[in-house]
């Protein structure tokens, strides 16, 4: 699994780790893990019927990966979708800055399909990174629930 | 682990870490605790505490309540006052949860007289009042409606029928913030958290039926001056917040401040968790009256769900919510910052207080507080978890030392994540209603992170809070039905 929840985070919170060959797949897992966390077992009870584009830009990769995660949040609470990350597409470098071009997948919240987990309120600054690994992207992410 | 070198005893449930600790810091760190819960402290605590007292403009100590736990960027259970013209406001000491806040409610019924019924009941309170991920208000509101909410909080609900006068009097600043400017709030705010009015929300969010027991009263005047007069009278407590709207407004200048304060006010933070911006500042202000918004969905939401609880009650039990005594004791918030007097060495002084996860505990002729309270001092209601109990207190003269704050849960010990892996949800369930305690719950998971072994001992909580000289405890209010989110 390219993502995992972590026990010795911030107690109040949910800390994950996420990993990808490339910046798409690292920000896919982030949704992943963050999805999981408001529906259990997303990856497999979450259908696609619902496409909302996200573009963001951000000085730093850390700060694009907590945009692009506020808006599965968003989404959540202004329309009640839960959702995953679709295509993912990421360019840029620290000097000119970051941009994201992509799209987030789903459907409306549905107590009676869906195994309702945590309210997730924010992504949060803590100890939020994004680094690269060798040949592997990583990240770690801990959302306020 | 232990609490760090330098710390030193200095009264009766009163520890100081010294402002030479480390280089930055303006103030020593100020510790509420027993012994036994000092120890039991997460070191990020002492260091997020001693990362708080190098904030410009904080006054006398930057100080930590007896539940404290590691939050974000300010532990939870801090309280750090700033100078209102040299100091900052940070959303990182209110949290994301603005105005999350626990409101207490009585009835004229006991146990013996709930008890047959209490499954109709549980199970009703679940329906009416939405849970859990997702869930949305009874009350649709077009954006226009929802700016008037944000800037007359309660009042706005009162008017229109849900509630009483008597309601918002015995609610912390009448049920709404003066000064909150709806144009200080993002558009997305509005639209994310404008059809959340009267949910629960989830996490350690919830809805309590709970038993004043005889022997858990600790002190029968204060008890009955405070409308605990039967035996076993049963009352509900619920604790929630602002929902995705004070999220959003909480996320929205946290952005602000962090381009802020490094390219126009050059503050240079130990941590960019703590952003910031001066309170004297027009991001400042800007941040200080979007707060007052959420602060105000805040208490709209809880009074939307008392008027639900209302019907509720009266409908299982066929007799109007008058008959039934349906009122509140009071309503509290705990995550705020708010401009207030107090006297700082002999001297009065405005100051504005970031209290997050703690709850101002006004004491006896404080100006604010309802005529039936001002002899009594401000109640202060503390949440335990769903397996344990809770607190009913008042406010103490003795306050000062914490700016008139105290304790305001349990506070957790154990990550969300490490609790689900060693509790059940189902069987955590089935456990407690062989123990009494009837659950109804929109996440099972979500139950599973809220068992009662994952948060601090309640009782020691409460007591640490009158070693210290914070509150006073009323008494212990015990679970027999429960709504999560």
């Amino acid at each position: 699994m390219p993502w995992e929840y972590i026990e010795d985070g911030v107690t109040s919170d949910v800390t994950f780790r996420a990993s990808g060959r490339d910046l798409a797949e690292l920000f896919t897992a982030a949704a992943e893990a963050t999805a999981s966390a408001m529906v259990e077992d997303a990856a497999t009870s979450v259908a696609a019927v619902r496409t909302v584009p996200v573009t963001a830009r951000a000085p730093g990769l850390d700060l694009l990966l907590l945009r692009f995660l506020e808006e599965q949040i968003f989404e959540k609470d202004a329309h009640g979708l839960i959702l995953r990350a679709g295509d993912v597409g990421v360019e840029g470098n620290d000097d000119e800055g970051w941009r994201l071009r992509a799209t987030l997948v789903g459907e409306p919240i549905d107590p009676a399909r869906h195994a309702l987990a945590g309210d997730v309120k924010a992504v949060t600054l803590y100890g939020l990174r994004v680094e690269r690994d060798g040949a592997v992207w990583r990240a770690e992410v801990t959302l306020d629930v | 682990m232990p609490p760090p070198q330098g710390l030193r005893r200095i009264a009766d449930g009163v520890f100081e870490l010294p402002a030479t600790l480390r280089p930055g810091m303006r103030v020593p760190v100020r510790i509420f605790a027993s012994e036994p819960l000092l120890q039991a402290m997460d070191d990020a605590v002492f260091q997020q505490a001693a990362n708080v007292a190098t904030l410009d403009g904080i006054v006398g100590a930057s100080m930590v309540m007896p539940d404290a736990h590691w939050g974000y960027g300010f532990p939870i259970g801090g309280v750090a006052a700033m100078d209102p013209r040299s100091g900052v406001i940070s959303p990182g000491g209110i949290g994301f949860d603005i105005n999350c806040g626990m409101r207490l409610v009585l009835t004229d019924l006991t146990l013996a007289e709930v008890e047959p019924r209490l499954h109709e009941l549980v199970d009703a309170l679940y329906r009416r009042v939405p849970a859990g991920v997702g869930s949305q208000g009874f009350l649709k509101l077009s954006e226009e409606e929802f700016t008037q909410v944000i800037e007359q909080g309660a009042r706005w609900c009162v008017a229109r029928g849900y509630g009483t006068g008597e309601d918002l009097a015995r609610t912390e600043e009448g049920g709404c913030f003066a000064g909150a400017d709806a144009s200080a709030v993002s558009a997305r705010a509005i639209e994310r958290g404008h059809r959340q009015i009267g949910t629960l929300g989830s996490g350690n969010h919830y809805l309590e039926i709970q038993v004043a027991r005889p022997e858990h009263i600790a002190d029968a005047a204060l008890a009955r001056r405070l409308g605990l007069t039967r035996r076993n009278q049963v009352m509900v407590m619920f604790h929630c917040g602002s929902r995705g709207f004070g999220h959003q407004v909480a996320t929205d200048y946290l952005q602000v401040f962090l381009h802020a304060m490094k390219a126009k006010y050059h503050l240079d933070i130990i941590d960019r968790e703590l952003a910031c911006a001066p309170f004297d500042s027009p991001e400042g202000q800007r941040y200080f009256a979007a707060m007052k918004c959420a602060a105000n969905m805040s208490f709209a939401n809880r009074q939307v769900i008392l008027h639900r609880i209302r019907e509720v009650f009266s409908h299982v039990f066929g007799r109007s919510a008058e008959d039934l005594g349906l009122r509140m004791v009071y309503d509290v918030a705990h995550n705020t910052a708010k401009l207030e007097t107090h006297v700082v060495e002999g001297a009065r002084r405005e100051l504005l207080v970031h209290r997050k996860g703690a709850t101002r505990a006004f004491g006896p002729g404080m100006a604010g507080l309802p005529a039936e309270y001002r002899e009594t001092g401000q109640p202060v209601i503390i949440g335990g978890s769903m397996e344990t109990g809770s607190y009913l207190l008042v406010g103490v003269a003795t306050g000062g030392t914490t700016f008139f704050s105290t304790a305001h849960g349990s506070g957790r010990t154990m990550s969300r994540t490490k609790a689900k892996k060693q509790f059940h949800g189902r069987e955590l369930q089935r456990a407690m209603e062989a123990r009494g305690i009837y659950v109804r719950t929109a996440s099972y998971a979500g139950l599973a992170e809220e068992a009662g072994a994952a948060y601090k001992d309640i009782d020691a909580v409460a007591e640490a809070t009158e070693l210290a000289g914070l509150s006073r405890r009323v008494a212990r209010l015990t679970p027999i039905g429960n709504v999560k989110g």
